[in-house]
């Protein structure tokens, strides 16, 4: 089989950190060196093997891509790598599918992982885009992340990275336990000031597992509220909308379409991506597949020349669909209303009403969310899947 | 303990069951509070007597069910026939297990009825309680004979001069004439037995008379239908005789009637004053009713034995599965406690916010708190219960009378007047909590009939309160406000006319039934903020803003506010979120179809649940006291 399928997205995992911050639960790392091949001085190689697995596994399911058209490097963190192995994963994925025409090729970086040298040998390499983890302009904010970078060094790095030729998107956490409504304006004032193009705004969210949940439980922190969060969400995207930038997913904001992540919106458009590196998850026509999340048992599940895959699930029609109502609903181009279940649709018109859709869009056949609504869809999606 | 008993059992040829002399019976109670030990009492009377022997002996033998063993408490009474030899003469004893509960007073007046003497066992530490004064006061009232007992008399806490002081006084004695046993250990057992014999007196029928006897207890079993339990009065009953009950003048024949030692032995028959049972193969126990007469249908007597009636539910409450599909269980789990239970009345009920369920009528809360127990341990099931409501007669302008047992069915039309039905109740108390108690007492529209000084430091209080006022926390608050100390005894005393409303509770303008009380005008606007209050920390925040109030009518007496939610969505849905994002929609998906709908409002069962519990701890914080 070679028929085409498309264009791919490629999600390469970086799973290290220099520290891990109190409110993280993604898979990563801290130690430099884990047993088993799981060391970051092995990552890449091991990671350009599973590049290796992953294509002969499509070919043999029949599945062939022209073209990558996105690159993300996410972590973790990857700057955490010298930028020559960056090059080097890049390299070695163009050398199995070439790179497309104005391919987005993003990385993560801390603002102080990252050098003048570093960010133009990246660029050199063929990146284009460098998402900095600012999280917020305020030390006793940033303190309680326990986040280690200066919020001086942010200005700093954006410049570096645009005198580099990249691309810069800076993401924002908001709702940290004791950051005022006047925090968050000082941050995302100093976040526009970069220049950036391209913001992204997260709300804390603490996940059980973390330190942040065990203080909370000690009682050393106070739980967010969800009041507090929606008034902050309301001021993120006033400040944001000031400066040009308007939202095109619940929590991502771009000065014009162009600037969009496009990687990004692969995965809310349904495209077909692969998943690199530990705990990865990739996607393709259906199949959900993720990785083995440790380090050492990934090498050591790669060195045996198989996939480190833990686990995968075939999405039937209707997961399909519900995936797609969740994910699209949640951009800013919104649904088509004949994806929708004609039994649900009346629940269109009450969220209306509501003043969760914009009355306009639903006219022209699209459910687009209006700021109320975004900031409740999760609520007007589970009205409107199946 | 080494037993020997005085008679062997080929030597009790004189006391045969159908052939024992009156003068050779007694026939008697045990009158005692929970936990004052009863049952232990009887354990080792049954042992002393020699009718069960060690190894067969189970700790608390006569309290068949599990429940009661746990509870400490009898629900239903049975007989036991033992021998017992004074001074080289055989007796047959008959021990009649009485229930000791305020809620089953008719139950106990018919025990003591078969009786002609009752052992007043009181704990040696602790002192007469209120049902047992009550008790006390039914079987004077019978013309039994009492014997004062104090028991754990071992124990380090015990105090017999001067509880022996104080039920002496009761009862007409003097200190030194109450006996002074201890159940655990067999101390002074003997004694009471003898005691038993020399002071009781024996019974007195007519032996030549047609057969009259009283059933006192009646007991659904699986293997053999109903068991009756009779106290022959006049005549006999042989096992050949075809029997009448005359409240309904049904025939039945007896398939076997025998005594319980305390394993039930047939008989050839059983004879006046004596003690036993009865199967005629009936599955129904509202076929053989506590308190009827039995004869016999050839000769039978004309004229009943004094004291019938028909139990009556005195509270009702709505009982739901919390498990919707639960529902046909908890209908046939109702038919099976039925069999056993001829006070048990229900029917099928709907509720917007419960759903199925069924209106249950019990004879108090004791009542229906055994009652859902056994629902929910006998048959697995997960229950909720609406607030208990009394019986209201409502007469309206028109002159026409409505029976409401469910603020549900509360009339719409033009009232003239409500009556609601009052007790009599009796609270015993140390006097350092008498104004605690008064307090209580006239909050809850309490009239004080008398007080009486049992001792130097305890007292009587008797009150006339509405029914209404005991079933709704009347016994927690009481408790809490004396520290334990305090107990109760009630019994109705009749009905009176009351200011009393029905007040909703509306979310966002829908009634929601289960909420719906009949309350005193005085009390409705406290009810409806509590109420209003408690649904707003329960009913999570929806997609718009939910009024809540408490109405009479169509007038708003409270009011609350759910703010409308703000924030629902999840901020980050990258590659590897996605999988599980889908799966929590699910999940959401499935608690939604959980959810009862209040008009537009979602509400989870679980907010019900917690309201409908009176316990305030279980509540939750309230969601909005950290916003300042």
């Amino acid at each position: 089989m070679s028929a085409a399928q498309g264009p791919l997205s490629v999600y390469i995992h970086v799973p290290f950190c220099a520290v891990r911050c109190g409110y993280c639960d993604f898979n990563t790392y801290t130690a430099t060196e884990l047993g088993g091949g799981g060391s970051q001085a092995e990552y890449p190689a091991n990671a350009m093997r599973e590049m290796d697995l992953t294509l002969a596994d499509d070919r043999a399911a029949g599945y062939e891509y022209d073209a990558v058209s996105t690159v993300f490097f996410g972590g973790g963190t990857p700057t955490l790598l010298p930028a020559d192995d960056l090059v080097a994963m890049l390299e070695h994925l163009r050398s199995l599918i070439p790179l497309a025409d104005g391919a987005e090729v993003t990385t993560e970086a801390n603002p102080d992982s990252v050098t003048r040298a570093s960010l133009s040998r990246l660029a050199d390499g063929g990146i284009t885009r460098v998402s900095f983890g600012m999280q917020s302009a305020v030390p006793s904010v940033l303190a309680t992340l326990d986040r280690t970078h200066d919020p001086e060094k942010v200005p700093q790095a954006v410049a570096w990275a645009r005198e580099a030729g990249l691309e810069v998107s800076l993401d924002l956490i908001y709702g940290t336990p004791g950051e005022t409504l006047g925090d968050v304006e000082t941050s995302v004032r100093a976040a526009l000031a970069c220049g950036v193009d391209h913001l992204s705004a997260y709300s804390l969210i603490i996940e059980g597992n973390t330190a942040m949940a065990r203080q909370l439980r000690r009682g050393e922190l106070e739980a967010p509220d969800a009041d507090d969060m929606a008034d902050k969400y309301e001021l993120i995207d006033d400040l944001a909308r000031a400066d040009g930038l308007s939202w095109y997913e619940v929590s991502n904001f771009a000065r014009t379409p162009a600037r969009r992540s496009r990687h990004n919106l692969a995965y809310w458009q349904g495209g077909d991506w692969w998943g690199i590196g530990p705990g990865a998850h990739r996607h393709r026509d259906g199949l959900r597949a993720w990785n083995l999340k440790h380090p050492s048992r990934y090498a050591a599940t790669l060195a045996a020349d198989t996939l480190p895959v833990a686990d995968s699930e075939q999405l039937s029609a209707e997961d399909r669909l519900v995936e797609r109502i969740m994910l699209e609903l949640r951009i800013a181009d919104g649904l088509a209303v004949e994806a929708i279940p004609a039994p649900r649709r009346h629940q269109l018109a009450v969220h209306r009403d509501r003043g969760h859709l914009e009355a306009a869009a639903l006219e022209d056949g699209r459910a687009v969310l209006t700021r109320e609504g975004r900031l409740l869809a999760d609520a007007v999606i589970r009205d409107l899947v199946p | 303990m080494p037993v020997t008993p005085r008679i062997a059992a080929d030597e009790a040829r004189d006391i045969l069951p159908a052939s024992t002399p009156q003068e050779r019976l007694r026939n008697f109670c045990i009158i005692a509070h929970i936990d004052h030990g009863k049952s232990t009492l009887a354990d080792r009377m049954l042992q002393i007597t020699g009718i069960v022997d060690e190894r067969a002996m189970r700790a608390q033998y006569l309290d068949r069910m599990d429940i009661e063993r746990e509870r400490g408490i009898t629900v239903k009474s049975q007989a036991v026939r033992m021998p017992w030899q004074v001074d080289g003469t055989n007796f047959a004893l008959n021990m009649i297990d009485t229930p000791g509960h305020v809620d089953f007073t008719y139950e106990v007046s018919r025990s003591l009825a078969a009786c002609e003497g009752a052992i007043l066992l009181v704990d040696a530490a602790q002192g007469i309680e209120a049902q047992t004064l009550a008790n006390l006061y039914l079987a004077m009232e019978n013309d039994l004979t009492i014997i004062p007992v104090l028991n754990k008399i071992d124990l380090p806490g015990a105090e017999p001069e001067r509880y022996a002081a104080e039920i002496g006084q009761l009862v007409g004695v003097e200190p030194d004439e109450v006996l002074r046993v201890s159940g655990k250990t067999g101390l002074g057992v003997p004694e009471l037995l003898d005691h038993v014999v020399r002071t009781l007196p024996p019974p007195h029928g007519e032996p030549e008379a047609p057969c009259r006897a009283m059933i006192f207890d009646s007991v659904y079993d699986t293997y053999r239908g109903v068991v009756t339990y009779i106290r022959v009065v006049d005549g006999h009953l042989r096992s050949r005789d075809r029997i009448d009950m005359m409240s309904t003048g049904a025939h039945h024949e007896l398939l076997e009637i025998g005594v319980s030692s305390p394993e039930p032995h047939p008989t050839k028959g059983i004879g006046p004053g004596e003690v036993g049972y009865l199967i005629t193969g009936v599955k129904d126990v509202r076929q053989s009713k506590v308190g009827d007469t039995v004869t016999t249908s050839v000769r039978g007597a004309t004229e009943a034995l004094d004291g019938y009636s028909d139990p009556k539910p005195m509270v009702y409450s709505g009982l739901f599965p919390i498990d919707g599909s639960d529902y046909p269980v908890l209908r046939d789990a109702l038919d099976k406690l039925k069999l056993n239970d001829a006070a048990l009345n229900y029917e099928p009920e709907t509720s917007t916010a419960l759903g199925f369920g069924f209106r249950v009528g019990f004879l108090g809360l004791l009542h229906l708190e055994i009652i859902r127990e056994r629902l929910e341990r006998e048959f697995d099931l997960d229950l909720i219960s609406t607030a208990p409501s009394v019986v209201y007669q409502v007469l309206m302008e028109d002159g026409t009378e409505v029976e409401v047992m469910n603020p549900s069915d509360f009339p719409t039309g033009k009232i003239q007047e409500i009556s609601e039905p009052v007790t009599k109740a009796t609270i015993l108390v140390p006097s350092e909590f008498i104004g605690a108690v008064m307090e209580l007492c006239q909050s809850k529209r309490g009239n004080l009939g008398g007080m009486d000084y049992l001792s130097e430091d305890r007292v009587e209080l008797r009150y006339t309160l509405p029914l209404a006022e005991i079933v709704f926390d009347f016994f927690d608050q009481l408790k809490s406000r004396t520290r334990g100390y305090a107990s109760l005894d009630y019994d109705i005393s009749g009905s009176q006319v009351a200011d009393l409303v029905k007040v909703d509770m509306l979310l966002q303008g829908e009634p929601v039934d289960a909420f719906s009380a009949i309350v005193h005008r005085d009390k409705a606007y406290s009810y409806g903020v509590e109420m209003a209050g408690k649904l707003k920390k329960l009913i999570p925040r929806q997609q718009f803003e939910v009024p809540i109030q408490a109405a009479i009518g169509a007038r708003i007496i409270a009011r609350e506010n759910i703010r409308a939610m703000r924030k629902d969505v999840l901020s980050k849905c990258y590659g590897g979120d996605i999988s599980r994002k889908r799966k929590l929609l699910e999940k959401q998906k499935e608690g939604k179809k959980r959810m009862k709908n209040i008009g537009s409002v979602e509400v989870p069962q679980e907010a019900f649940i917690a309201a409908l519990s009176a316990d305030e701890s279980a509540m939750p914080k309230d969601k909005d006291a950290k916003k300042k």
